[in-house]
């Protein structure tokens, strides 16, 4: 195909087009339902069989990422026994109120709540580096040729978008991205997540772009309308397709800003009781906000959790601090979703891109430390069609090795995706035209034990 | 009577209307020159030919213009009020481009922004996916922008890349063989064609790739006892991948790896089986057999084939890369595309400059220089009265890359933005004033960089820059605390807002900061009419003026 010509026939069409939207706009009749739709206009290839989309129970999806690799021994796949060599300080486990499940002693109120998630304790891929291993974790692919392909956040986005009528952006990362890894990979800059920044423990949730501090809305309505009056170069060119696709964005953009989009976010319209529960701090309120979204209908939700686990030093320090911050927001949103009968439409997926060695690294300059370790991790996993309560494979007696049952990112990813009704085969939309598919192909022969059929 | 107030209705339409175009007219002014543009030289009686035959009149842009996208697409920096002013009144009409061009050419931003350019396309990253590490991605960089100040013919500078053995650290140019996720002899291949054919092999033959692969199939990779060198050699015994040999190579590099740092991605992307590669099968890419010597790098015999003038891509491809970047779209485009089936869109223009650039012994300023001082590059951007698309009947409308957008806001307020690396390693340290254009690692970014589709150096191809327009962008520059307190605290506009206690001076000095040009007595209308129904205070008046031609289309593309 020649590609050399600016295709005149594109050109008139989306002027047509934005001739029409200029006309609705000025009736008044673009509902914001439809601005919101915008956010994900493109579509799929249309090679993709929608299969299972009726049936799919998974609605939305909140993913709380443990950026740096969570030690799994230290959590969730406890090995008592093997004393302080593996254990370091944390010797205690807990029982769960499912009988015969024991979690790590810093985790009591997730121990109330076992009968919700499952455990996955056999997780593996084998891959040691931050960014190779995360994009692993959020792709299904490994790190290789030319294409980058998108995380599943913007895989929801791309195939949940479609039907997804609110007006916060279907992609929501609180509050800060992790990089590229987490992100749109060659979907392009649409499907990037809207990251919030802001602090929700703050007086005020400042969502970067929408809650601005001391600009009040009317302020607001003026600007705007100023910008229309002075903007003349940009009246010269009316009709000029790049600048008829900028302000279309833009008008979406002002939703947020002056309609209700920014409400959502609004912390003060819950009871401080349960802002309490939920826990005052970061991780906590970024919990209540995810349940917010997930309410209001955001397909795919990420929490990266504010600080890291990549624990090399001050490890035993560090989990100390983080975990029962992390025990009390995750439980609480568990059992909070639970209380709204959100729980069965809404996977909540909680791990790192790895976990972190078993024998604790006693040589200076760790000083008991942790290090990067990809062969056998744990993951907690909850909702939306996954039944809870369960202990899906095992590691050894060390939590070395995967003594039983692994599962790889792809094979966790996939029965995600199955439950939210998206074919992971079916194929992704390249830029050049290049063959792309959700998760590897048969023929691509990347590791996989199967989906999770067993608590599924 | 209702067919009275309907007359009366029509009326009023018709001087509605007569007003806005009296208003349209003069604001055309302000972009464009009222003389027809007169040809200067040979891309313009190239142009202006197929112009006249299409039956279009080429139109210039104003010098207020002029200086603004000068500024903007030869040193990637937006021109100060003082700097546009001087220009704007500079009465020397006939040589005032040339003069600036000139000038523009010999600024020391202009081997910042085009090492920036030069960065996507040769994968300037630290890590991930391009692996160069922190100090090899600055050596890397640092010996790009000392070519570009001491303008280095580009068939040399092509040829040191293509050739070069040595230390990451210490030789700039051997980072090119790292700075690609696939170091098969095939995945370089691949990687060369498209930076110095600017041709893409997924649509090539296979038997062409693999002719080709043969030339890179004794490039040699090994560790030192220094953290993270590694040294690129001509390896012609294959001796990186024996384990035990003197040259460890391979195998060494995958010990060398602290268990922390990703040995099992190293191994598994250099544990490729070994293929053998006989030097008997090297065919260049035109299909030229060649012949081998055991005693050559063969890395040297592809390089001499690449860079001479009859090489049917390696010309052409830097040519057109050349008025891509300047004019916004390749004559072949997309400008890494290069084959058989997308042709030139103008083989007349296309011919013209790969000769100019022969004769000029590959001096790519000297390229610059040529298509800049055309009055091709110079025309209006305003759209044509038929709306045809005839190619380079206009400069073309582009928003702002995401360095140039920030460093320009910067400016404007006189404030600095915080660049990091998530990799810990020393040489990361930004100091806190320099622009994002000098940034000479992919891997120290920001959020902003990101969300404004900054390359991500992953392939080198040109599209992964990616300036279409989302929401999240504009929820960014209307609406937050990033740029707020810029506009709120930055020195360097609170300097303009109490310059004067007259409106319309603060006005004009916004303008000129900004967009570059004075403001309209329309323009000036509609500003004192927002400061007189406002209940804010005159400075909040003046932000809201600041932040509104901000966002402006007109500051946020290249016109």
């Amino acid at each position: 195909m020649n590609t050399n010509h600016p295709s005149a026939t594109a050109t008139r069409i989306s002027r047509r087009d934005s001739l029409q939207r200029g006309v609705c706009g000025a009736a008044g009749v673009l509902a914001a339902h439809q601005l919101g739709s915008q956010f994900v206009s493109a579509k799929p290839a249309n090679t993709t069989p929608r299969f299972g989309a009726k049936s799919a129970s998974a609605k939305s999806v909140i993913q709380v990422f443990l950026w740096g690799g969570m030690s799994h021994n230290d959590t969730w796949d406890p090995k008592p026994e093997m004393g302080r060599e593996y254990m370091g300080e944390f010797g205690d486990v807990l029982s769960t109120n499912v009988v015969g499940m024991q979690i790590g002693g810093l985790f009591p109120e997730l121990a109330k709540q076992a009968d919700k998630y499952s455990l996955i304790r056999s997780m593996t891929h084998g891959i040691n580096g931050h960014e190779t291993a995360a994009y692993l974790m959020q792709t299904g692919h490994s790190a290789g040729e030319r294409l980058a392909y998108p995380s599943i956040g913007a895989v929801f986005s791309l195939f949940k978008g479609q039907d997804y009528t609110g007006m916060i952006p279907p992609y929501v990362v609180l509050t800060k991205p992790q990089g590229r890894f987490s992100e749109e990979g060659f979907l392009g800059p649409k499907y990037k997540p809207f990251a919030t920044g802001g602090d929700p423990a703050a007086a005020r949730f400042e969502v970067e772009g929408i809650v601005a501090r001391g600009i009040t809305d009317q302020r607001q309505s003026a600007r705007r309308d100023f910008l229309d009056k002075i903007n003349t170069m940009g009246r010269l060119m009316d009709g000029h397709p790049q600048l008829a696709a900028a302000e279309e964005a833009k008008a979406q953009a002002y939703e947020l800003i002056l309609g209700q989009g920014k409400e959502v976010f609004d912390l003060s319209k819950e009871k401080p009781a349960l802002r309490d529960r939920y826990g005052r701090h970061t991780f906590g309120q970024d919990c209540l906000v995810a349940r917010r979204l997930v309410e209001s209908g955001v397909p795919y939700v990420v929490i990266n959790y504010p600080g890291g686990w990549d624990t090399h030093k001050n490890h035993f320090a560090t989990m100390r601090r983080q975990c029962p911050e992390l025990d009390q927001g995750l439980a609480m949103l568990l059992q909070d979703l639970h209380d709204r009968g959100l729980l069965d439409s809404t996977v909540v997926w909680c791990c790192g891109e790895f976990g972190r060695g078993p024998k604790v690294d006693w040589q200076p300059p760790w000083n008991g430390g942790r290090n990067h370790y990809g062969k056998v991790f744990s993951a907690l996993l909850a909702g939306g069609g996954f039944s809870g309560g369960h202990v899906v494979g095992s590691s050894d007696d060390k939590a070395e090795e995967v003594a039983d049952r692994p599962v790889y990112p792809a094979d966790l990813l996939g029965s995600i995706y199955q439950l939210a009704g998206i074919d992971a085969n079916a194929e992704l939309p390249h830029p050049l035209g290049l063959e792309a598919h959700v998760l590897p192909t048969e023929s691509e022969d990347a590791p996989s034990a199967g989906r999770l059929t067993e608590i599924m | 009577m209702l067919e009275r107030s309907f007359l009366w209705f029509i009326l009023c339409l018709t001087l509605v209307w007569r007003g806005v175009a009296i208003a349209d007219d003069r604001a055309a002014n302000l972009y464009e020159r009222a003389d027809p543009a007169t040809s200067n030289g040979e891309i313009d009686r190239i142009v202006f030919a197929e112009l006249s035959a299409l039956g279009i009149q080429p139109v210039t842009c104003s010098d207020a213009v002029f200086v603004r996208r000068a500024y903007l697409d030869v040193i990637g920096t937006l021109p100060t009020a003082d700097e546009a002013l001087q220009f704007i009144e500079d009465p020397d009409v006939k040589n005032k481009r040339a003069a600036l061009i000139d000038r523009l050419l010999d600024r020391p931003e202009f081997a910042d922004y085009w090492s920036m350019k030069w960065g996507d396309v040769l994968r300037i990253k630290a890590e991930f996916p391009i692996n160069l590490w922190p100090n090899a991605a600055q050596a890397y960089h640092r010996w790009v922008r000392a070519s570009i100040v001491e303008n280095k013919r580009y068939d040399q500078f092509a040829r040191e890349m293509l050739t070069s053995s040595g230390s990451n650290f210490r030789v700039g140019p051997v980072n090119f063989y790292r700075a690609m996720q696939n170091k098969t002899p095939e995945g370089i291949a691949s990687s060369v064609a498209l930076t110095f054919m600017g041709t893409r092999t997924e649509s090539w033959p296979e038997e062409r790739l693999t002719g080709m692969a043969v030339f890179f199939s004794q490039v040699g990779y090994k560790p030192t006892a220094e953290w993270k060198e590694e040294v690129v050699f001509w390896d012609p015994l294959d001796a990186s991948t024996l384990p035990d040999s003197a040259a460890p190579g391979q195998a060494a590099v995958v010990t060398s790896l602290p268990s922390s740092q990703g040995t099992d991605d190293a191994r598994e992307s250099i544990a490729k089986p070994a293929k053998t590669y006989k030097r008997s099968a090297a065919v260049f890419p035109d299909g030229t057999k060649a012949s081998l010597r055991p005693d050559r790098d063969p890395r040297e015999v592809f390089a001499d084939w690449l860079i001479t003038a009859e090489n049917p891509w390696f010309t052409r491809s830097i040519a057109n890369r050349v008025w891509a970047w300047l004019m916004g779209r390749g004559i072949v485009h997309e400008p890494d595309d290069i084959r058989e089936d997308n042709p030139p869109n103008n083989p007349e223009l296309m011919a013209f400059l790969e000769q100019a650039l022969i004769a000029s012994d590959y001096d790519l300023k000297q390229l610059y220089r040529l298509i800049l001082n055309s009055a091709t590059y110079q025309m209006s951007s305003l759209p044509l009265a038929d709306q045809s698309e005839a190619p380079w009947a206009r400069y073309p409308l582009r928003r702002l890359d995401a360095e140039v957008l920030i460093d320009a806001v910067n400016q404007i307020t006189g404030t600095v933005d915080l660049y990091t690396s998530p990799i810990p390693e020393p040489f990361t340290y930004i100091p806190k004033d320099q622009p994002a254009i000098a940034l000479a690692d992919g891997s120290i970014t920001s959020p902003f960089l990101a969300l404004f589709g900054r390359s991500a150096r992953a392939t080198g191809m040109e599209n992964e820059r990616n300036n279409r327009p989302v929401a999240s962008q504009w929820l960014h520059m209307l609406n937050s605390g990033h740029l707020q307190t810029k506009l709120e605290r930055g020195p360097a506009l609170k300097a303009v807002l109490v310059s004067s206690r007259n409106p319309t001076v603060i006005a004009e000095r916004l303008y000129l900061t900004i967009l570059s040009r004075r403001p309209t007595d329309a323009e000036l209308k509609a500003v004192a009419s927002y400061v007189g129904s406002t209940p804010l205070k005159r400075n909040e008046a003046a932000i809201d003026l600041a932040w509104a031609l901000i966002n402006s289309p007109e500051f946020l593309y290249r016109h």
